[in-house]
């Protein structure tokens, strides 16, 4: 894979995590109990969605051929997504949320550091706002991780439940692919290596902290950085693009 | 031809003027967005995003368009320029008493990784300065603001976020 592929497909792929991410959050709006956390969510979900829109914008432009953002988001197969699958698991209860909130973001936030000194100016640039951006989720998230973890003896347990049962779509953010190497050895990008390294250590003292037991190793789901996407991610698109796909070209 | 008579220092100056939508007692200049002008063959007006998924950008930038289009300047272009990114310490002074003025408790200054950590600051009450302030949320009208209550004056009030 040359180096311009690989720079395509790594910042498509940003923005594809960005997006779901983003639009499975949206899926909560006006449906959380407190307003405290619909507004967090709310805003976390537009910080997602912002950063997906810069680097799909990027995307259209490193490959030349007229496609801007919207066409990344709303005219592309399930296949063409590069997402994680943790990314698009559906919400569940708050735990689960919040859980794979947790999950993801301590391995973005890392992701995105070590993205702020790669080689590429406007990935330095992009992620260095959404670093920020990330540290504040982070905070708040995990602030909720642990009093979930470190609260009542029923949601002790259902949190327990969402390490569990989320824990198998850990690895395949640490494994790299072609477009990984080729980043990192072209770009100077990130060294998933060390990014599982750090994030281990993280993991475990957030989970030491919420009193929750760090789950045995076991088999990882991987996927998803290729196109192959569980069962949910079709479902989500099609709600997702459902006005584009119907009436192309809408515009308001 | 126009573009050749005006000066970016003057483009500059009609931009100052163009407030922001969320919080229109404070411009773009005030904000600390409005990052320059270069005069080519266009007007390139340069603004840097404050969140990235902040709404009204694309306002703002249609604001300067508009702006410029009034004082009879047509060749514009915005570009967005994102490195550095924004932080709240490019609030300006004056900009910070006039938040303070309309009931908004600015940012305090120093922004780090370490206060988005941790974020314990005692900040200030915009209406009696008093310190001893409580958050409410974390979150508030804007993706911008946190709501806090002031315990001595009983107000509450909203505080520009340290980003």
């Amino acid at each position: 894979m040359n180096q311009d592929k690989a720079l395509l497909a790594y910042v498509s792929r940003l923005g594809d995590n960005a997006l779901i991410l983003g639009q499975r959050m949206v899926e909560l709006v006006a449906a959380y109990p407190e307003l405290e956390e619909e507004l967090a969510n709310a805003n976390f979900a537009l910080d997602f969605i912002g950063q997906a829109r810069m680097f799909y914008s990027y995307a259209g432009e490193l490959e030349g051929q007229g496609r801007g953002e919207d066409d990344f988001a709303f005219l592309r197969d399930e296949n063409e997504f590069r997402n994680f699958l943790l990314i698009e698991q559906p919400n569940g209860h708050f735990g689960d949320a919040i859980t794979k909130l947790v999950l993801f973001e301590s391995f973005y936030l890392l992701l995105l550091e070590a993205l702020t000194h790669c080689s590429d100016e406007r990935v330095v640039a992009i992620a260095a706002r959404a670093e920020k951006e990330i540290r504040y989720h982070l905070r708040h998230n995990t602030h909720w991780f642990v009093r979930l973890g470190d609260g009542t003896d029923e949601s002790h347990e259902r949190v327990q439940g969402s390490v569990d049962s989320l824990w198998q779509f850990t690895g395949e953010m640490f494994a790299p692919d072609e477009v990984d190497n080729v980043f990192e050895a072209e770009f100077n990008g990130p060294d998933l290596f060390n990014i599982r390294k750090a994030w281990q250590a993280n993991v475990e003292s957030m989970l030491a902290d919420a009193t929750l037991a760090m789950p045995e190793d076991t088999w990882m789901a991987s996927g998803g950085k290729q196109g192959r996407h569980s069962e949910h991610l079709g479902y989500m698109i099609a709600e997702m693009q459902y006005l584009q796909r119907t009436h192309p070209g809408a515009n308001w | 031809m126009v573009a050749l008579q005006i000066s970016s220092e003057q483009v500059f100056d009609w931009l100052s003027e163009v407030p922001d939508p969320e919080i229109p007692v404070l411009t773009i200049a005030d904000l600390g967005i409005l990052r320059g002008v270069v005069i080519k063959d266009e007007i390139i007006v340069e603004l840097t995003p404050t969140y990235s998924g902040c709404p009204a950008t694309e306002v703002i930038e249609q604001s300067v368009i508009d702006a410029l289009h009034e004082q009879g300047v047509e060749n514009v272009r915005v570009k967005r320029v994102l490195s550095p990114p924004w932080t709240t310490d490019w609030i300006s002074a004056a900009g910070r008493e006039k938040l303070k003025e309309y009931g908004i408790a600015p940012p305090a200054e120093g922004a780090s990784k370490r206060e988005l950590l941790q974020g314990k600051r005692s900040i200030a009450c915009p209406r009696c300065d008093s310190l001893n302030t409580a958050v409410v949320s974390e979150f508030g009208s804007t993706a911008c603001k946190a709501s806090y209550k002031c315990g001595d004056c009983l107000e509450p009030f909203e505080y520009f976020k340290c980003i």
